[in-house]
């Protein structure tokens, strides 16, 4: 399957200095579910796991992580204990972190924070927003799942109607309505991304009003897959994590989020002496500060920014990675 | 496209509701006998986590899984009448303490034996021979899985325990005016242990009933709360088996609407749909819970001779 990840930030001025030599980098996470919740979490996790191989091992990065940090005040508190304990890069990762983080990052000058999914960084020197374009993904479900569908009858489970579930959940939408608008799409909302019970009475209900493809996101859709499961000749098409494993026979694709990508580009930013990236709304670009020379970096102040997609890398840093498709050896219909 | 009939959309509805309302039903019948006796066990979300996660490593034998479910709802029962009973701790802290013991431990050990979220096969739909083929009640009532009519049984069965037998006598006596009911032999301690026990076994069923027979997995918290809904029921239904009934089916059957709601894409947003099981409760609290009484009891540890 697709995977999309962008991270967009600016540049900013340099401060902080570490991973020398024989120290190994120290990053943690703080996460609203588990490292092994088939979702948004273990999509983070993942990706620390492959940067820390690639890096050379725990010798070479040190991780370290909170999960089913649903409540955000204990993630606040995680979040500080980690920077206190002198992490290099603190990651909440979290769209209900942003508070937490606006209140911390000014108190820990020296550290690397990052949030997502979002793209806000407060204009703090040392903070990061990264998101997903989940909708890019989704509308290539959405393609997929139209074309498949028999009974054009196509039921999406989604937690709450907000960040990237609505991405991801309108890209689908209009992916299923580029291949024929006179489908029936229904969407239903939880309200939660935890409550698996009603995520499966949700997927079970679209089910008996005719539906024979199913999506969602958040990780109580594995709800959703047990019920496509149950149901037998219902397929489902995933997101963030390849979640093929719960229900071989049924899940058709997966939309995984990699954020190998703004990892990286956190990691090399620090070895340059950079903490972060100030992130600027695009229709409020002021070329005013100048930037060290980088590789990853180019300067604002450049009279001629260039063609707009490499306008875009060199202010915001987008980070776009694709990811090879996941074999599609299902059962279909 | 399929147009769906309104007989379709009626039996899809109530046809959810039964089975969402099961979970319920067993921890608040369970949670309605222990606070009768006077204890008050807010653990049941915590007892339902464990045993649901118990049952879930007995998939093989689903006949095992729900043993298992029931022994470790035993085990927490007694624990919880231990501190509570025995060492008189005060009710509601340490039921918070048990539902946090149950939530920490199933999350502990479903990270370290099983890993990752998996389905499993549950409970399947058993179709009652005759009542099954009713029109329209048959396929609502009698085309369920086996936890979901346990559940509906425990029903009478309960009304029966409490009204017609000599132990439900004793234990609204040791629930009301637990030093007449030691004055006239009845050991309020034994009754006491016995009904959270129970309380908790029912607990531990609803745990497996929701991980075997609704969702088929497990994951970290997945009951999101359900067994405080389940306590909230108990004074709802006036502490009766048949009001309780009332209570789970009237909140499962407006959530199984709400979820038609978004689904046939009448145009309400989903926040208020989500909210409407919610919003009703309170409503129909509001009209009911002042004219019903719980036991005096309720809450208050025994000591002979304190009165």
């Amino acid at each position: 399957m697709l995977a999309l990840v962008t991270a967009c930030g600016g540049g900013a001025p340099a401060a902080g200095q570490t991973g020398q030599a024989g120290k190994p980098l120290r990053i943690a996470v703080v996460m609203p579910s588990a490292t092994t919740d088939l979702a948004f979490s273990q999509s983070m996790w993942d990706a620390l796991k492959k940067i820390q191989a690639d890096m050379g091992g725990e010798s070479a990065v040190e991780l370290k992580y909170s999960e089913n940090m649903f409540k955000v005040a204990d993630a606040a508190a995680a979040l500080r204990d980690y920077a206190s304990q002198g992490f290099d890069i603190v990651i909440g990762h979290g769209s209900q972190y942003g508070s937490s983080i606006q209140e911390i990052a000014p108190d820990f000058p020296k550290t690397t924070f990052a949030w997502g999914t979002e793209v806000n960084t407060f204009g703090m020197p040392n903070v990061y927003a990264y998101t997903a374009a989940a909708e890019q993904g989704g509308y290539v479900n959405g393609v997929l799942a139209a074309l498949l569908s028999k009974s054009k009858v196509i039921g999406v489970t989604g937690p709450v109607e907000a960040g990237d579930a609505k991405t991801y959940v309108d890209g689908f939408t209009q992916g299923v309505a580029s291949v024929d608008p006179g489908y029936k799409l229904s969407k239903t909302w939880t309200g939660s991304f935890s409550d698996v019970a009603l995520m499966t009475e949700a997927a079970k209900t679209h089910i008996a009003a005719g539906a024979d493809v199913l999506t969602g996101s958040s990780q109580s859709v594995v709800g959703s897959i047990g019920a496509a499961k149950d149901a037998g000749n219902v397929m489902w098409f995933g997101t963030q994590q390849d979640q093929a494993s719960l229900a071989p026979q049924n899940v058709v694709a997966s939309q995984q989020y990699d954020w190998t990508g703004i990892l990286k580009q956190m990691i090399e930013n620090r070895k340059n002496g950079k903490l972060a990236t100030r992130s600027r709304p695009r229709s409020r670009l002021r070329p005013t500060k100048q930037l060290p020379a980088s590789k990853t970096a180019a300067s604002r102040s450049s009279p001629n920014p260039g063609p707009a997609k490499g306008r875009c890398s060199a202010r915001c840093a987008c980070t776009r990675r694709m990811q090879r498709s996941r074999p599609a050896n299902r059962k279909l219909g | 496209m399929n147009e769906l009939t309104t007989t379709a959309i009626i039996i899809g509805i109530l046809y959810s509701a039964v089975r969402l309302a099961t979970p319920y039903l067993y921890a608040a019948i369970g949670e309605m006998i222990s606070e009768i006796s006077g204890v008050l066990n807010l653990g049941v979300d915590g007892i339902m986590l464990l045993s649901a996660y118990g049952a879930f490593l007995q998939t093989g034998n689903l006949w095992l899984a729900l043993l298992v479910a029931a022994v470790i709802g035993l085990l927490m029962g007694l624990l919880m009448a231990f501190i509570s009973v025995t060492l008189k701790a005060e009710q509601g802290i340490s039921g918070i303490g048990l539902y946090m013991f149950g939530l920490g431990l199933s999350t502990l050990l479903f990270k370290t034996t099983i890993g990752t979220v998996k389905t499993i096969e549950g409970f399947q739909p058993v179709k009652i021979p005759v009542l099954g083929d009713i029109p329209f009640v048959g396929e609502i009532l009698f085309n369920q899985s086996l936890p979901v009519y346990g559940a509906f049984l425990l029903v009478p069965l309960a009304w029966f325990i409490l009204d017609k037998t000599t132990w439900g006598l004793k234990l609204k006596a040791v629930g009301q005016t637990p030093a007449a009911a030691d004055s006239l032999g009845v050991s309020v301690d034994r009754t006491r242990y016995v009904a959270t026990c129970i309380g908790s076994i029912l607990a531990g069923l609803a745990g497996a009933a929701l991980s075997l027979a609704l969702v088929n997995l497990f994951q970290e918290n997945l009951t999101a709360g359900l067994g405080f809904i389940a306590v909230a029921l108990v004074p709802f239904g006036g502490w009766r088996p048949l009001g309780i009934m009332f209570g789970a089916l009237l909140f499962s059957t407006v959530n199984s609407v709400q979820l038609w709601l978004q689904v046939l894409g009448i145009g309400i947003p989903s926040d208020v749909a989500v909210m409407l099981p919610y919003l009703l409760t309170i409503v129909a609290l509001a009209f009911t819970v002042s004219r019903v009484r719980g036991p005096a009891a309720l809450n208050k540890p025994f000591e002979r001779g304190a009165h």
